[in-house]
């Protein structure tokens, strides 16, 4: 099983993109189960979701406290909450920012990965100019850098999650993270899975 | 039953969505519902899918969940299929009408997402909302996943009806009505050959006159009673029949209860809703380290399907009952209730019983939490008493 906690902010669209994850990763053919922290969600405070991913049905009906990767919509969320916490060793750390992964310090036991997601929203128009919308191109980037599923499965996570024209613009966006992250070397998602398409 | 052939489409939805397009596709006529946390995104699909269905359906906003049952019971007397969902606070402010709509013998369904009570004001998951409307003349089910709660109400309409009694469908607040989890879609088709249209015996009609709820005399007073009892107790062996047309039409089924790895334990682990779906991995882990331990999930708690509960625990030898709920000055209220079962037992062949209270206000059920309960119940003698795990 692999277990995998988002890091956002209220509106920033953690849970949405939680579902959106999980709705990529069941059209890749895993079981899957998310859910938000069961809290009082208000904008611009802290918002965490949870998602896991099996090869069989998924019976553990608790909360995640030892997630294999995790992914932090907004750097600043570092400096309030340990979004480390609980993080096994080797797991991937995935954060908005415009810094390399090499700025991110004291993240040695794990593997970190940086995306512009904000710049990238921002281009596409999801959300506003001053608060761009960065969950969907935060699931196009993880695809990317876990190879858990496909860019395909993530646009028909999207497709299926929001509706009219602006499904396109999210998957324009999530695609444009998906290729800085996957890049040229990343193996075939089924070579890595070993799961059906 | 004839058994519709057709392609069924799996969606990634949460438990209350899941209750939401099941109160949808059973083409319920008056749905009445106040919103409250953690019930609140389910009245929100449904009142997003009837939007989208014009005529379909009389969405009726109202200013209290008092409200909402008193709408649901004029509703049903009128002949209509009536729906409501609440959560906590909502559900004991219901309490006087539920009484009513037993006593009425209308099958209205309600879904209600267990929720603590306060004080402390709590929004997270526990069973003493819905337990403590156990003597209300309502069936209730507790449910284990967003399948299970789309299949369960879809079935209690089919049963309530079939009985004039109503149903109480119950999923944990957040472990499942905030959950995403695949749920296999049936279709219109399907649902209209399972659940026909309902056409009730007596119904308030205008061209037909009739006056209901009158005042009713000594002589006749216990006996109607009675009667609800009995349409109750007649929902324990009725409900398998429902189970059975469901499963030739979907191929999935729940039973009152469901064992897993019970078949050879001597050691049986009782539990309702999703810490059912947690403990099956307690199970394993025990399992493994050669303990003859099984689960038994109580799926329906009213009617108490005491008569089964005797069968299936005749000679174990332990018997350890989680309850996420308290009947304060009393004990769990699984732990009590299962005692009563077992005493029509001979003693000889009844299990010890162990009870544990957990989980209350949405603590975490997680495996070593569950855990240390067994390791609890092998280490001690039972108690008299239901011992709190923190």
């Amino acid at each position: 099983m692999i277990e995998i906690r988002i890091h956002g902010r209220g509106g920033q669209g953690a849970v949405v993109a939680s579902l959106i994850l999980a709705r990529a990763a069941h059209h890749q053919g895993w079981e899957v189960q998310v859910f938000p922290e069961f809290g009082v969600e208000r904008r611009g405070a802290p918002v965490t979701a949870f998602a896991r991913l099996d090869r069989q049905p998924i019976y553990l009906r608790s909360k995640v406290y030892e997630p294999d990767h995790v992914i932090v919509f907004d750097p600043g969320l570092k400096e309030s909450i340990d979004v480390t916490a609980g993080l096994k060793d080797n797991g991937w750390i995935l954060v908005n920012t415009s810094s390399p992964p090499e700025a991110i310090r004291n993240l040695e036991r794990f593997r970190p990965a940086t995306i512009d997601a904000t710049g990238i929203a921002a281009k596409y128009k999801i959300g506003t100019a001053t608060a761009p919308i960065v969950n969907t191109t935060m699931v196009g980037a993880f695809a990317g850098v876990s190879g858990l599923f496909s860019m395909e499965s993530v646009a028909a996570g999207i497709r299926e999650t929001i509706q009219g024209p602006a499904a396109a613009l999210n998957i324009a966006a999530a695609s444009e993270a998906y290729q800085v992250c996957a890049g040229p070397s990343r193996p075939p998602v089924e070579a890595e899975t070993g799961i059906r398409q | 039953m004839m058994r519709v052939e057709e392609k069924t489409a799996v969606r990634v939805i949460t438990g209350n969505e899941a209750a939401a397009w099941a109160a949808f596709l059973a083409r319920s006529q008056v749905i009445a519902s106040y919103p409250i946390t953690p019930q609140t995104s389910l009245i929100e699909t449904l009142a997003s899918l009837t939007a989208k269905a014009p005529g379909r359906c009389r969405f009726i906003n109202v200013e209290s969940e008092h409200s909402a049952m008193a709408a649901c019971i004029a509703a049903a007397t009128a002949g209509a299929r009536a729906f409501t969902a609440t959560s906590s606070q909502g559900l004991l402010l219901m309490h006087e009408l539920l009484h009513w709509a037993s006593g009425a013998r209308l099958p209205i369904v309600l879904v209600n997402v267990n929720r603590a009570t306060a004080p402390g004001w709590n929004i997270w998951t526990d069973q003493n909302d819905s337990m403590s409307q156990r003597d209300t003349g309502w069936i209730q089910f507790y449910c284990e996943s967003a399948q299970e709660v789309l299949d369960t109400v879809i079935q209690s309409y089919r049963l309530s009806e079939e009985l004039r009694v109503p149903s109480m469908v119950i999923l944990d607040a957040f472990f499942l009505s905030h959950t995403a989890e695949p749920v296999e879609m049936p279709s219109q088709d399907l649902v209209d050959c399972f659940l026909p249209p309902w056409s009730p015996e007596f119904l308030l009609d205008v061209d037909n006159p009739a006056a209901f709820g009158g005042l009713l005399g000594i002589d006749h007073y216990q006996e109607m009673r009675g009667d609800l009892h009995e349409a109750l107790h007649a929902a324990a062996t009725r409900v398998e029949g429902v189970d059975l047309a469901w499963k030739e039409l979907t191929g999935r089924s729940y039973g009152t209860i469901e064992e897993y790895r019970c078949g050879d334990a001597d050691i049986v682990l009782m539990t309702v809703a999703t810490a059912s779906s947690t403990a099956r991995l307690v199970v394993d882990s025990f399992r493994e380290r050669g303990v003859g331990i099984g689960r038994l999930k109580l799926r329906m708690f009213r009617p108490f399907p005491d008569e089964l509960l005797r069968e299936r625990l005749r000679g174990k030898r332990h018997l350890i009952v989680l309850d996420r709920n308290c009947s304060y000055g009393s004990n769990g209220i699984l732990f009590t209730e299962i005692k009563g079962a077992l005493y029509g037992l001979p003693e000889a062949e009844r299990p010890q019983v162990h009870g544990y209270i957990s989980g209350l206000g949405g603590r975490d059920l997680t495996p070593a939490r569950i855990e240390s309960m067994v390791e609890h119940a092998l280490n001690h003698a039972a108690e008299e008493r239901s011992v709190w795990i923190g």
